[in-house]
């Protein structure tokens, strides 16, 4: 399998290659749907120049990356194109092995359960065969490298890229049963950007499971593995924090970062849902919908947490639907990520029901997004609410899709336990509704 | 939610869909067609009303008192320009300065990509000159422009004689608020689209120009003169833009209430207004707006009408009394005649039933996809459905693409080996090349299938259908939100073909229907409509000649003012013609 993924990476190498030398790169670095205000290039070399010059990166609004960053390409600003690619290359070969090793683990569990019997007989065609998941690894590496909406991240240099490959390597350190590079990349990862701390619980459910610890409040070692984890992660993001002091020794980069990610002062437009809202509000109630805003982000964890504790992959896969949907600066890098999880779900296939208006209305919005910023921008004819109309329409559009997955996630579980054709008490055929 | 989450509904309502599926196309079609013809009559139509409350009642002047004047300085200017050969700079630099105006100039130079023979002009170097009255009493942040263009030969030399009496009127009125340029341009619209990128610092076409001297603040309006001759019978009005772009609807409605308020026939589109509603309004608006642009100060947010008129001094003041930029009214719209407008809420729909079709086609094409004939063998549904092949799906996609990007490239590329070879010149080259290319199209359905190894699946030309049927949706949409008529006109053909073509038809009548509603065939056929719309209709040879001008003026157009048309026929929407042919001849 090693080949067919190396002929990946080189196409996916060569595409990235061409389009930055061609003259699109300058204009995909400009569009607001590909970078924010947290992570476009532009500003990381703005800070890069203000550091240079002896002043504090941070002062005068315009930066707000964190300090690991700016020394990251303090060494590496010339060589910046072949970090970013090698980020999505590093992003595909994580994600490539994290699947590979939980197909290895959900084959084992269907075996076990399919010798203790416990599976009823009518449901035995929703058994996967080791052939049918021979490929999903190297599809997912394709569908991450070659996806439009990674590639356009990529040719922008937005550090959204580093982001995911921070979150690839927690995802493919979490699958390997190895806790404590987990809770060191989990902490960069929350280092970054606030939200992937909802990545905590499904990271300390896979853990359990592996460790045939059961969740159940009453097990002391259940409680012990939660204190050595949050140890192991509270203690990584205190190192890093204080690192970051000593790199520039002051603390602005604190309400720098963070604050900025929770109170979102810059309302430039992008694919995300606040920054129309956050315009037409008034000051007094601010604070109000900033804080049920932010609260949308982590809300969902605890009860996906309690509904998907046997399943924490897809739980990793919801959580990182949420966040990439309800952040406060998303932009289409993020989308990409959650997005290269779909073909580990393709045998879902059969109990999806809006796959159809859900690709129609993502591929239409993505077509009209450019069109309709020209038409408000440079025409003048349009105005925000045309671009804000895409917006919401794009993000439902998302939603619906994550929904649809997760009911067809729950479903498939259901005809696990009670059989593939169900039957009412007296006997006659039943559907299931989702009411 | 009912219908995304309640199986049964969504099952009947599907089932529905498909067994209708072409019926309701049908109705579709002829539904979204009587919608736009009936857009001409009464209840579609608004009476137009000023929205901007800055431009209501305002003091007006009635007559203008220096008319005389300015014909005489018509007549000095047409004199000079015909000593000097081209533009006067000198002189106009010199009447601009003693009418107490600050006077600018600048340079500019654009090679065309090959000669222009309407115009008959390859490498142009001109000047412009202009001139700011600055306001008196008002901090210089707006400005409006007054243009009139400096042709070659005897044409506008009076707009040019009225600007200048204007200036000098101007300047003795201390109301202004905001400053006025007034700017002689030489190469009509080369020469404005050097200062407009001058004045705002960008360069998106590749003229050479030298940087603006003077400034004023940002445009808020601009108004474009041209006069034929000394006598006014009629004013027209000329909206518009680049692309399809239109400006603000109270631009067009204050000039036509004054024009009522003086008792001067106004026309639009060189049409008379017609009072009474009938269907000629409709079709004058259904115009294709493929031709050359009429004015593009609407890329820089300010908008412009090209007028022939004398009087519109009150247009100005009126101009003169905007607290902000133009916002109020409508910028999607559609003008039967100047009176009334249909706005995008009544004229979308129209479009959108056309689009539905599109997407019912491709609903169906997903359930035939989805589920397959099952025939049960021992009991046992057979569910091994074999994948369609991804490479017999996107070897066509390539190819069409890569034909559509040969058509974009190759006539300016390869213009030099053409004119070596053949005996024509460089524009016919041109344009020849892009109808050989388009035609070469035809000859690939052969071509892709030798390439592709073993035989196609049945399955696979559907699955290159829905691709297709939603590429030319969503190209469509984009293209009808843009500029309507275009995007109208383009659903018009492409829709019916797009939905009923399928490997299963008879080839050889589908084949001579496809191309008879491929874009090319499309544009002739307008040409020769729109000669009859003008009521010069012409003959064959003359149409052909026409046709192949518009072509050429098309590329011109895109690498000179930014016009998108051309690139969206030759790189979207003619690989998207080319997938349905493929499917046509699928094997």
């Amino acid at each position: 399998m090693a080949a067919p993924l190396t002929v990946v990476l080189i196409v996916a190498v060569t595409v990235r290659a061409c389009l930055f030398r061609s003259s699109l790169a300058d204009l995909i670095a400009e569009r607001v749907e590909v970078v924010s205000p947290l992570n476009a290039w532009k500003r990381v070399v703005e800070g890069l120049a203000l550091l240079d010059l002896g002043v504090s990166p941070y002062s005068g609004d315009v930066f707000h990356e964190t300090p690991l960053i700016i020394y990251l390409f303090h060494f590496l600003v010339d060589y910046a194109e072949i970090t970013f690619m090698l980020a999505d290359v590093i992003t595909a070969v994580a994600l490539y092995y994290a699947v590979q090793d939980y197909n290895t683990q959900v084959l084992r569990q269907q075996k076990f359960a399919l010798e203790a019997e416990r599976l009823p007989l009518d449901s035995l065609e929703l058994i996967r065969s080791p052939r049918q998941m021979y490929y999903i690894p190297l599809k997912v590496a394709m569908v991450y490298l070659l996806n439009p909406f990674t590639v356009l991240s990529c040719v922008a240099k937005s550090t959204c890229g580093l982001n995911n490959a921070i979150v690839a390597l927690f995802i493919l350190s979490t699958i390997k049963k190895n806790a404590l590079l987990s809770a060191i990349f989990l902490a960069l990862s929350t280092y970054q950007s606030i939200y992937p701390v909802t990545l905590c619980a499904p990271a300390v459910l896979y853990l359990l499971q592996r460790q045939y610890i059961p969740v159940n409040v009453r097990w002391a070692s259940f409680w012990w593995f939660l204190l050595q984890y949050a140890f192991m992660y509270l203690g990584s993001l205190f190192v890093i924090i204080c690192l970051s002091f000593f790199l520039l020794g002051s603390w602005d980069y604190l309400p720098s970062v963070y604050g900025f990610i929770l109170s979102v002062p810059d309302l430039t437009p992008n694919i995300g849902l606040f920054w129309y809202f956050f315009a037409e509000m008034f000051e007094h109630f601010r604070l109000f919908f900033l804080c049920v805003f932010q609260i949308n982000v982590f809300f969902y964890t605890i009860p996906l947490s309690i509904k998907l504790k046997e399943h924490p992959v897809f739980l990793i896969f919801m959580q990182l639907a949420v966040i990439s949907i309800f952040k406060s600066y998303p932009t289409v890098g993020d989308i990409a990520l959650y997005m290269s999880f779909l073909p580990v779900w393709s045998h879902l296939h059969r109990f999806l029901r809006n796959i159809f208006l859900v690709s129609c209305v993502l591929l239409a919005c993505s077509a009209l997004f450019p069109v309709l910023w020209h038409l408000w921008i440079y025409s003048g004819s349009a105005n925000s609410n045309f671009y804000y109309a895409i917006t919401l329409l794009f993000n439902v559009a998302q939603i619906l899709l994550v929904s649809d997955y997760f009911y067809a996630f729950l479903r498939r579980e259901h005809h696990l336990t009670y059989g593939l054709y169900l039957k009412r008490k007296d006997g006659s055929e039943a559907t299931l509704v989702l009411k | 939610m009912g219908l995304l989450s309640d199986p049964n509904r969504r099952r009947a309502l599907i089932n529905l869909l498909t067994r209708l599926n072409a019926p309701i196309c049908a109705v579709c079609y002829i539904a979204g067609v009587a919608w736009f013809m009936g857009l001409a009559f009464e209840p579609f139509t608004l009476r137009t009303y000023m929205s901007e409350n800055a431009m209501g009642s305002t003091m007006v002047e009635e007559r203008f008192p220096a008319g005389e004047r300015a014909l005489a300085t018509g007549r000095e200017f047409a004199a000079h320009k015909k000593r000097a050969g081209g533009m006067p700079v000198d002189w106009l630099v010199k009447t601009m300065q003693s009418r107490g105006l600050e006077v600018f100039t600048q340079k500019f130079s654009r090679t065309l990509p090959f000669p222009d023979e309407n115009k008959e002009r390859y490498m142009v170097k001109g000047t412009n000159v202009y001139g700011i009255l600055r306001a008196p009493r008002a901090p210089r942040t707006e400005a409006l422009v007054l243009t009139a263009p400096c042709s070659p030969g005897d044409d506008n030399n009076q707009a040019v004689g009225l600007l200048l009496g204007l200036a000098q009127y101007f300047r003795n009125q201390i109301y202004w608020a905001k400053d006025i340029i007034f700017l002689v341009n030489e190469h009509d619209l080369i020469g404005m689209q050097a200062w407009l990128e001058g004045y705002h610092h960008t360069n998106t076409t590749g003229i050479d120009w030298s940087p603006l001297q003077g400034r004023g603040g940002s445009i808020q309006a601009a108004l474009s003169l041209e006069l034929s001759s000394d006598i006014i019978t009629s004013l027209d009005l000329v909206l518009e833009g680049l692309n399809g772009q239109l400006p603000n609807l109270d631009l067009a409605n204050l000039f036509y209430a004054f024009c009522q308020k003086i008792g001067v026939t106004c026309t639009i589109q060189g049409k008379p207004c017609c009072p009474d509603h009938d269907a000629d309004g409709n079709e004058a608006s259904q115009r294709p707006t493929m031709g050359g642009p009429r004015a593009f100060f609407t890329c820089h947010h300010c908008w412009q009408v090209r007028t022939n008129d004398f009087s519109f001094i009150n247009q100005i003041l009126k101009l003169n009394n905007l607290l902000e930029r133009l916002h109020q009214s409508y910028f999607f719209y559609l003008m039967p005649s100047l009176s009334h407008f249909v706005s995008i809420g009544y004229y979308m729909p129209a479009f959108g039933l056309l689009a539905v079709i599109l997407l019912l086609r491709a609903l169906d094409l997903w359930v035939q996809l989805a589920t397959p004939p099952v025939r049960t063998e021992d009991g046992i549904a057979d569910l091994e459905q074999s994948s369609p092949e991804v490479l017999s799906v996107l070897t066509p996609l390539v190819i069409s693409h890569l034909t559509g990007a040969a058509l974009y490239f190759f006539p300016i590329q390869f213009q030099a080996t053409a004119v070596e070879h053949f005996p024509v010149s460089e524009s016919e080259a041109v344009v020849l090349t892009a109808i050989a290319i388009y035609t070469a199209g035809l000859a690939l359905p052969h071509n892709t299938h030798r390439l592709l190894s073993g035989e196609g699946v049945e399955q696979d030309w559907r699955v290159l259908k829905l691709i297709a049927v939603l590429y030319m949706a969503v190209l469509l949409g984009c293209t009808a939100l843009i500029n309507f008529s275009l995007g109208f006109i383009l659903a018009l053909t492409l829709v019916p073909m797009a939905a009923f073509i399928t490997p299963h038809r008879p080839k050889v009548l589908s084949a001579f229907i496809m191309v008879i509603l491929s874009p090319a065939c499309t544009l002739l056929f307008l040409v020769f409509f729109f000669q009859d719309l003008q009521e010069i209709p012409v003959s064959f040879e003359d149409g052909w000649m026409l046709f192949l001008s518009v072509i050429s003026q098309g590329i011109l157009d895109h690498s000179l003012y930014g016009s998108l048309v051309y690139p969206l026929i030759a790189l979207m929407v003619y690989p998207c013609w080319l997938l349905f042919w493929n499917i046509l001849f699928w094997k």
